[in-house]
Order: C-alpha cells, then structure tokens, then sequence
C-alpha cells in the first residue's frame, strides 16, 4: 500500500512542455474566452454571475475582481503545486483562494475606498466562486506558473465578458439605459457616461429582478451553441 | 498501519505550515491596513453626515458626538445613534441614524437631520437600503431627487395628517409601482420627528457631558 492517494487525472487539463510557445497560449487563450469559457461551458460561479448582474457597471466590477483573484491564486498554486500533497490540495486551495481573497479586501478597503464600497459586497462573493478552486484543481496544480497566470487571466477575462454581456443586457431591457453607476467605478468625471436609449422608457422590470438573470444567461447559452454550430459547418 | 500513520502526519504538518503562512499573511495585511481603513470609514461616515447637515452648521467633532438611543427606551426598531452638531457651544441639529425594518426587502438605514430650534428637518438620506433596483431605490441622491423633498419640513409642515404617502391621503409623492418603500421612509422620519420633538433639549444635555 503506498502512502499517496491516487487522483484521476483524466479530468485536469495538462499541456506537456516547459515553455509557453505560441500554439499552447493561443489554446489557452481561447479555452478561456470561448470554448471552456467558465459562465458560458464550465457553468462555474453561477451565484455571483446571476447576483450582481443587474447592471453593465457591477458586472465590470465583479468581473475585474475575479481577473486578480484567479491570476493570484492560479500563479501561486503553480508555483507551490510540487511542494503540495496530494491529499491536502483541497484543503490547501481552499486556504489560499481565502487568503488572496481576504488580503485584496482589506487593500482594497484601504487604498480605493469608494471601489470598495461598491465592490465590497462582491469581494467576499469570489471565494463562492467555483471556479477559482475549479482552475486551481484542473490547471494551475498540473502546470507551470507562466501558463497557470495565463489561464488565470484569460478564465477570468472570459468570465467578465459574460458578465458585462448578461448585465449589460439586462440593463438595456430593464431600464433602457448603460452604463449607469459608471460614477462609483471610474469617479466622478463618469457621472455622465449613462447612455438612455428611448425617453419615457417603462423598463422591464422582469430583466433585473433575478429570473431575468437566468433567462438572460439561457439566452447567452443558447446563442453561444448557435454560434458554435454554425463554426462546425 | 504505520505507513498510513506517517501519511497522516506529513500531510497534516504540511497543511499546518501552509495554515500558517496564509494566516501570517493576512495578520501582516491587517496590521498595515488597519489604521487607513477606519480613518477611511470615519470619512465616509462624515461625509455622509455632512450631506445632511452642512459643514457652516456646526464647529464640534461630529462623528464622535454620539449617543446611542437603546430600541427598548425608545421605540425605534434598532439601536439609534445621534449625532449631536453644536455651533459654538449652541445645539445646532441633531442626527439620527435611524433603521426601519418596514421596507419592501429588509433594513433600511436613515439619517436624519433635525434642527435643534424650530425641529424641521435639515436632510435626509437613505445610507443603506436593500430595495428593488429600478424600482423602489428612487430615494438615492443619485436617482432621483425624491429625498430632497424632506428639507425643511417638520411636524406642522405639512400637518400631521399629511405625514403620509399620497397614496394614503398624505402629501408625499410615491414612487412609480412602488409605494411600500416611500411609505416606510415617510413613517420613520415621521416617528423620529414626534420623538426629537420632546427629547431634543434631553438629547443635548445627554450630548454635552
């Protein structure tokens, strides 16, 4: 009997070689904004993705915080994955998404305190996000720190651009406007950056209330297989 | 057996030192951010007051003049801080943070400006509210000027009949599909203003000492 736990491996995502050479980056590349886009196949971190989409600006927000959380604990997962046992990893991902997690809240509360009292709500809403633990598990622990970082940034990248799509959809159909709250993000010189499409707009109150989230990421869905199948022929 | 035992042993270390260093790093993170962030808070927490009573209004420190007003003495739903402005030594107005837990979706978080001489009110803000986005969130600043509409009121203006939403035969506007929200909001400062009518002079004198 030996004293490691054997892990199925068929599951994680291992690219052979050392260096990152211009056809394995450009796989992953379009792994995470496409074709294993973690909202759109991976169907990882729905909690937050649904939640806080009911405008363009809070899915940037959201979305920016997810880039830095998976790009930090991605490289750091890397870079410890032969130091780490098998049988601890979980535990041990766990630990390091909190961490990373706890110490962008606390600089951030710090240094951009009125990002954070925007953000702030989401921030602790990453460590939900599955797919963080996701990657560290399939990729980051199987691969080395340039192309883990990589697939980090470019997971998290996808993740925002379903993110700004589903709320900025949700946002023109409910209020018919975009970029409102720009303000809160980018300071004060954005206070004027809301694009009102049609005057005396009702909105559409169904589109920002949560079932809009779930019709509007069914939506995102099915036009992505759309898309996908015309690519086929 | 033993083998397993040793399996055990490594891994728990290891994970004990990872534990540690997570938990050094974040103390670390804490202890230099620490002292900013609530240097950041009482800002904000200032500029939040100011934007109900206006700086010119009063000389004290105004975020830390406050009592507490405990739920059961006074029959606010929620503990209640006031903020006490003086200029030069004279009672100026009083604010009171006040929580009411009848809106559509939970606490709502008030501040209320009341002047300490002829009890109208100086501002109103919504600090914290959990309402329906679009809908029921009309009473932020930066929707809308609903709030606005408080200035300057008091218990005679309009009378007490009138401290209502029109809908009830009141005279304050409701919002478009919502009117759960503007009634909650018009019911809170109403009590609050029949509370600082006969404890203001109370409040004040509790403040100075």
């Amino acid at each position: 009997m030996t004293d490691t736990i054997t892990v199925d491996d068929s599951l994680g995502e291992k690219i052979e070689g050392g260096t990152c050479a211009p056809e394995e980056c450009k796989k992953i590349v379009m792994d995470g904004l496409w074709h294993n886009n973690p909202g759109l196949v991976q169907l990882l971190g729905l909690c937050p993705l649904l939640a806080v989409t009911g405008n363009f600006i809070n899915g940037l927000g959201l979305g920016i915080a997810t880039i830095i959380t998976l790009t930090a604990s991605n490289t750091i997962i890397s870079f410890t994955r032969n130091w780490v046992r098998k049988e601890i990893r979980i535990p041990y991902y766990v630990l390091v998404i909190a961490s990373i997690v706890t110490v962008i809240d606390l600089s951030m509360n710090a240094f951009s305190p009125e990002l954070h009292s925007v953000l702030g709500i989401f921030i602790p809403l990453i460590v939900t996000n599955c797919v963080i633990i996701g990657r560290a598990e399939a990729f980051a622990s199987r691969n080395k720190i340039p192309r883990a970082a990589l697939d980090g940034f470019m997971m998290g990248l996808g993740f925002t651009l379903v993110l700004v799509a589903l709320g900025g959809m949700r946002e023109f159909i409910g209020n018919g406007t975009l970029f409102s709250d720009a303000a809160v993000m980018f300071g004060s010189q954005a206070s004027n950056w809301t694009i009102r499409f049609f005057d005396n707009y009702q909105g559409l109150l169904l589109a920002i209330l949560p079932p809009g989230a779930f019709l509007g990421m069914g939506f995102l869905i099915a036009m992505k297989n759309v898309v996908d199948k015309k690519l086929k022929k | 057996m033993r083998k397993h035992f040793s399996a055990m042993k490594k891994a728990g270390l290891s994970l004990a030192f990872f534990a540690f260093i997570s938990v050094l790093l974040v103390a670390m993170t804490n202890s230099l951010t620490k002292d900013k962030i609530i240097e950041n808070q009482a800002m904000m927490l200032l500029s939040a007051l100011n934007e109900v009573v206006p700086t010119d209004r009063y000389d004290n420190d105004l975020a830390s003049s406050k009592i507490i007003l405990t739920s059961q003495d006074t029959g606010f739903a929620k503990d209640t801080p006031v903020y006490l402005a003086t200029l030069n030594g004279v009672p100026s107005t009083a604010i009171f943070e006040v929580t009411t837990l009848k809106g559509y979706s939970g606490a709502m978080t008030l501040l209320i400006g009341i002047n300490a001489n002829d009890q109208t009110l100086s501002g109103v803000r919504i600090v914290n509210h959990k309402e329906t986005p679009g809908l029921g969130d009309k009473m932020e600043t930066r929707k809308s000027n609903w709030v606005l509409a408080f200035n300057g009121k008091s218990l005679n203006n309009p009378d007490m009949n009138g401290w209502q939403v029109k809908k009830d035969g009141g005279k304050f506007d409701q919002f478009t599909g919502a009117t759960i929200t503007p009634r909650a909001i018009v019911n809170a400062i109403k009590s609050t203003l029949i509370y600082a009518q006969s404890n203001m002079n109370t409040l004040f004198q509790a403040g100075v000492k």
